[in-house]
């Protein structure tokens, strides 16, 4: 229901890692504070807070963005995945597992942020999308071949203080390798394979 | 942060009677400035009214053979889809260039246009500004100037325009659609920011309260073959120090058309006609990219910090070009 104009808070619903979280909330609270300082969701961390470090990267409508610039109260309605929501039971995501076994971090504050960007970045090249380094050649060429320039391009928005890139560069590229050779059952060939990663990302965006 | 209602409108003419009974109300769409410059206290507005479940998210083809894109369509999304990719590339290249992934997948087109700038003083509440607090002066002229205007900037205000994508919609003759309470009204891009004067603090030709609800791209065939590139202090995620957007069709030797924008060099994107008038039927060769682009800079007033930005400007005009009439010739 719409708050009436003068009102500065409201009772929201926040769906979050396929739960849902009923609490009243003053307006100026970004989704980034509601999560850690609300909801006891301390996994998304706290860098900046101005947009310029990726630190607090969450997923809304599975869409990589940074928290800390989304108010709590335009989220609602929203799917939300936090670092908390990615893993399956006791099972981690490919990335995580990917981010642990190559030592993508040092420090690990950066990490849940480069992780729920990772997965991200990972969807998004295999719906085929460019980025500033590609050599576009347009919009039916499938995904461009997801080299050490175009993982540190696509993942600039998430800084590491450590300089811990060089691991977490190999970290996203082993992910995204194991994430197509599953989208590629045996004697399939790869263009096929890409086209498949494409539909599955597109439905999920949608 | 000043305390704020929140109302997320559902219909178009919804939104703008919010607006127009608040002067106080600004429109919510990404949030990646409005939210950021209210941290700060900037804005401080009395209620947002969230934009982005507006029927404005869609790109489509027009009749003409253009393209009308929903002003709540974001940065990711009009940098990917196919018709940008093949008819308008400088378009998805200046997208792409901008921000970081995370601020695409949450900028919206009619935000991105309205961004304001990132010059220091402007946001730092200590400091005296023009732009946004009228009649202070502006220390950027004798200050911290280095990434600051060179083209049609005055003493009261040498701020630049951040944005990577309305350079390539500059280029593209775009054209901006706006509802307001007094109905509904369009202005081309090149029209569409004041000049700076001394009133730095009126940006945009847009009445107060309105909203954009499209952007509009002409069919271009030019656009098919054209280019941006972006020069920042860093590889990635930066603000430009200056950029171009550029099309170019050669023909026997001669340029046919050309379209030719800059950013960061001035308080909007930047349409070089100018220079467009220097191409348009000579050799398609660099005496003649050069003398375009010094035709365009003969009206540079750089600062004592930022006469790079005309060497830049010059260099990246004429490099561009060149790659351009190398394409169009094989």
């Amino acid at each position: 229901m719409a708050p009436a104009p003068s009102s500065t808070s409201s009772a929201i619903t926040l769906n979050i890692n396929g739960e849902k979280h009923h609490l009243p909330i003053d307006h100026r609270t970004t989704l980034l504070d509601a999560l850690r300082e609300r909801l006891d969701l301390t996994g998304t961390k706290k860098g900046c807070d101005q947009g310029q470090c990726g630190a607090c990267t969450v997923l809304v409508d599975q869409r990589r963005v940074v928290s800390c610039l989304s108010l709590a109260v335009a989220a609602e309605g929203r799917e939300i995945t936090t670092i908390e929501g990615v893993a399956e039971g006791d099972e981690l995501h490919p990335v995580q597992q990917a981010f642990l076994d190559l030592d993508g971090y040092q420090c690990g504050y950066c990490t849940p942020g480069q992780i729920c960007s990772a997965i991200a970045v990972i969807e998004e090249h295999a719906a085929g999308w460019p980025s500033a380094v590609t050599d576009d050649p347009g919009p039916d060429a499938g995904p461009p071949p997801l080299t050490p320039e175009e993982i540190r391009e696509r993942m600039s928005g998430n800084l590491c203080r450590c300089g811990a890139y060089v691991s977490i560069v190999q970290a996203v590229a082993r992910a995204a390798e194991e994430r197509s050779a599953e989208e590629r059952p045996a004697g399939e060939d790869a263009a096929e394979g890409h086209a498949a990663g494409k539909h599955t990302a597109e439905e999920a965006a949608a | 942060m000043r305390e704020f209602g929140y109302q997320r409108a559902h219909d178009i003419n919804g939104a703008v009677s919010l607006l127009a009974a608040d002067p106080d109300a600004r429109y919510l769409g990404g949030g990646t400035n409005l939210v950021d410059l209210m941290k700060t206290g900037v804005e401080r507005p009395a209620l947002l009214v969230d934009v982005r479940e507006l029927p404005l998210d869609r790109v489509e083809p027009t009749a003409d053979g253009g393209l009308r894109i929903g002003a709540t369509v974001t940065n990711s999304d009009l940098a990917v889809h196919p018709e940008v990719r093949r008819n308008y590339p400088a378009l998805t290249q200046a997208l792409l260039a901008g921000a970081s992934g995370q601020l695409r997948n949450m900028a919206t087109v009619g935000g991105n246009l309205l961004q304001r700038t990132r010059c220091g003083y402007f946001t730092d509440l200590s400091q005296p500004c023009n732009k946004r607090a009228p009649g202070t002066g502006c220390p950027a002229v004798t200050g911290e100037h280095h990434n600051h205007a060179v083209l049609g900037a005055s003493d009261h205000c040498v701020a630049v325009h951040p944005s990577d994508m309305g350079v390539a919609l500059t280029a593209f003759d775009a054209v901006v659609s706006y509802e307001s309470a007094e109905g509904p009204g369009e202005v081309p891009l090149s029209d569409f920011y004041l000049p700076v004067g001394d009133t730095p603090h009126r940006e945009t030709a847009l009445p107060a309260g309105a909203l954009i609800t499209h952007v509009t791209l002409p069919a271009a065939p030019v656009a098919a073959r054209s280019r941006y590139r972006k020069v920042r202090e860093r590889a990635s995620y930066a603000f430009a120090i200056g950029s171009v957007a550029a099309a170019l069709t050669v023909e026997d030797g001669r340029v046919r058309e050309a379209r030719l924008a800059l950013g960061a060099v001035a308080s909007r994107p930047w349409r070089a006609r100018a220079a467009e008038a220097v191409l348009v039927g000579a050799p398609a060769d660099g005496a003649t990219f050069a003398a375009a682009a010094d035709a365009e800079l003969a009206a540079a007033r750089p600062l004592p910090h930022n006469g790079y930005k005309v060497t830049l400007m010059r260099n990246l005009v004429v490099s561009v070009l060149t790659e351009l009439a190398g394409e169009d010739a094989r």
